[in-house]
């Protein structure tokens, strides 16, 4: 069990370390190097030797990517290009913006999920089930950016409810954060709700045709009983599995959502670092974003390992 | 007699597999649906630049953001461009690169995956965790950075797209594969001394060919989503190329009062994504493949 948990951990650091060399390597083939883009025509002489110093382009890839490594483990990403602002300082308020949008979207999306999900499984192919599959469908496979404008235009345009935009400088607390977070989360809760909603439905239909759900059926433990106390503990492990990854892989939706809503976090940095070739902060936010996704599915292994007793034995045994 | 049913019923001919897989897509409501718009946004997609009513690229100041009417159906865009030619066209341009992307993506995940499963050992521990590698970087990171790197020629984003999304496919090739390879005719065509290349061809194609096809049915939507983003974001097709991504985000900053602009791509895209998507479930279930349970990596 212990031995799992670390090798799965090891494995989780490797994937990063190899993350972190495709961006590396990514970043340099760019053309052109981080200083004579930014210096532009400027670019010789003696500032472009300073730029160089400054930035430590002077030395060979692999030093600087040992160098940066070591940095980077230790929180240190260098400093950005177009801000001349250790990056770290950048980041801090993205993150903090990020994450005050992602949990609200998480926390409002998994309780409706489950209780959608489940409740389409039990009602299979019945109306509350053709019902709310067809709404998921259609909130599940339509673009975030297209519900985001399609948000703003009914609820900010047309009714004015609440603000269309966020205008905030970066750094405000949180209850000025409120009222304009509303439209970006519920853009965002959509298109996860209907994602999980689906997976526990079809993971509460397959536990619901399992063998001991048909013996307890059979010896008359009564229904809601039987989907409380067999059904659900069940069918709900496999889904923190998919749950997880479905989180992971709206971190792409987030970056769009948080341009749609003009929101200053981490996806909006990603766009403006990209479009500025700011190479050392894209360096730092490709590592982060991928140090959450790895994080996210290694604690749903890990959980799932923990919550499932057969499956302990079961890996061991292998 | 009988064993010669049996080999008449094998030696069906692709046509007539074809069709009764469709037959038996259409006849779900949902499978149905899904596979008129997709044949209608398909059909469009052939025949509009010859019924286009007006050019897609004529510019008018004297004609900007007018209301639809009888000779501007969905009325004009920011520059007086013709809301109704550009929606039509859109199709076109979305729907050839993803197309061709998604055919770049089987291509490529499927062979790797397959010689993956088929080896195993080292190459392919190693080759798996450059993939999940790839996979824990965000798609849109990912892609913005192929797409500065190389820009956003039609040439770059269709490779780029078809690159990115094949590494999924690679996992459900793999898997595949891992399943039929231990069956009793892979045994016996080893046993036979057939080469490794004709197992794959003759054997493991045919077995594996079903899951990978569904896969790439379900990544099409993805790619579409993925490319109308990246347009969105202003990292796909460049201007004036008429492309619902770009459109959208075109006319956003005007749609408190021209929102017709902004409402004909948003009806296009979002009718062709929904109408891949319930055709690729319909797909799956016709060919008995469940992929309900699958997160969207």
């Amino acid at each position: 069990m212990l031995f799992l948990i670390i090798k799965r951990i090891l494995l989780g650091f490797i994937t990063l370390f190899i993350v972190s060399i495709i961006t590396f390597v990514g970043t340099e083939v760019l053309p052109g190097d981080a200083c004579t883009t930014y210096l532009e025509r400027q670019a010789f002489g003696e500032q472009l030797e300073a730029c160089y110093r400054r930035l430590g382009l002077n030395v060979p890839a692999y030093e600087r990517y040992v160098s940066w490594a070591l940095n980077a483990i230790q929180g240190d990403f260098g400093y950005s290009l177009s801000g001349e602002m250790p990056i770290k300082e950048v980041l801090g308020p993205r993150i903090k913006n990020s994450l005050v949008l992602a949990s609200a979207a998480i926390f409002i999306g998994i309780p409706i999920a489950l209780i959608l999900g489940i409740i389409t499984a039990l009602w299979r192919d019945k109306l509350p089930d053709v019902a709310i599959s067809t709404v998921t469908i259609f909130a599940m496979t339509i673009p975030e950016f297209i519900s985001a404008t399609l948000l703003i235009l009914i609820i900010a345009i047309w009714l004015e409810w609440l603000p269309g935009i966020v205008i905030v400088p970066t750094d405000v607390s949180f209850l000025e954060l409120l009222p304009n977070i509303i439209l970006p989360v519920v853009a965002i809760a959509m298109i996860m709700t209907a994602h999980m909603a689906r997976m526990v439905r079809s993971s509460v239909i397959q536990v619901m045709a399992s063998e001991y759900v048909q013996m307890a059926i059979l010896k008359g433990v009564p229904y809601w009983k039987m989907v409380f106390k067999h059904v659900l503990p069940n069918a709900l492990l496999p889904a923190i599995n998919v749950v997880a990854l479905t989180i992971a892989w709206l971190l792409g939706g987030v970056v769009v959502t948080e341009v749609v809503f003009n929101y200053p976090g981490l996806g909006r940095l990603v766009i403006e670092s990209i479009s500025n070739r700011d190479l050392p902060t894209v360096q730092a936010l490709a590592i982060i974003l991928a140090s959450i996704y790895v994080s996210i599915n290694l604690l749903a292994d890990l959980l799932t390992l923990m919550l499932n007793p057969r499956l302990k034995t079961l890996q061991i045994r292998k | 007699m009988k064993l010669d049913n049996i080999y008449k019923e094998e030696k069906k001919s692709t046509f007539a597999k074809l069709s009764e897989i469709i037959i038996t897509m259409a006849s779900r409501p949902s499978g149905l649906i899904g596979l008129s718009i997709l044949v209608f946004h398909i059909i469009l997609a052939f025949i509009s630049p010859y019924i286009a009513p007006h050019d897609f690229k004529a510019i008018d100041p004297t004609l900007m953001l007018q209301a639809p009417s009888a000779e501007y159906w969905f009325g004009t865009d920011d520059l007086g461009r013709d809301v109704f030619t550009r929606t039509i066209l859109g199709g076109r341009t979305a729907l050839t690169i993803t197309f061709f992307g998604s055919l770049i993506a089987l291509l490529w995940g499927g062979l790797l995956g397959i010689f993956c499963g088929l080896v195993g050992g080292k190459i392919d521990d190693v080759v798996m965790r450059i993939v999940d590698a790839f996979l824990s970087i965000p798609w849109i990171l990912a892609m913005l950075l192929i797409v500065s790197l190389l820009g956003t020629s039609t040439e770059v984003l269709i490779p780029a797209l078809g690159f990115f999304y094949g590494k999924g496919i690679v996992r459900v090739a793999r898997a595949a594969t891992h399943d039929v390879i231990a069956k009793d005719f892979i045994v016996s065509a080893r046993a036979r001394g057939h080469s490794n290349f004709s197992i794959i061809w003759n054997e493991i194609i045919p077995n594996v060919r079903d899951a990978i096809l569904v896969e790439g049915a379900m990544r099409w939507s993805w790619m579409l989503l993925g490319f109308s983003s990246l347009s969105f974001l202003g990292f796909g097709v460049s201007p004036p190329t008429p492309d619902w991504g770009l459109m959208i985000s075109n006319a956003r900053g005007l749609m408190s009062f021209a929102y017709w602009a902004v409402i004909a791509p948003i009806v296009g895209l979002s009718s062709l994504i929904i109408g891949i998507n319930l055709t690729a479930d319909a797909f799956a279930k016709a060919l008995g493949i469940d992929r309900s349970t699958k997160a969207p990596v």
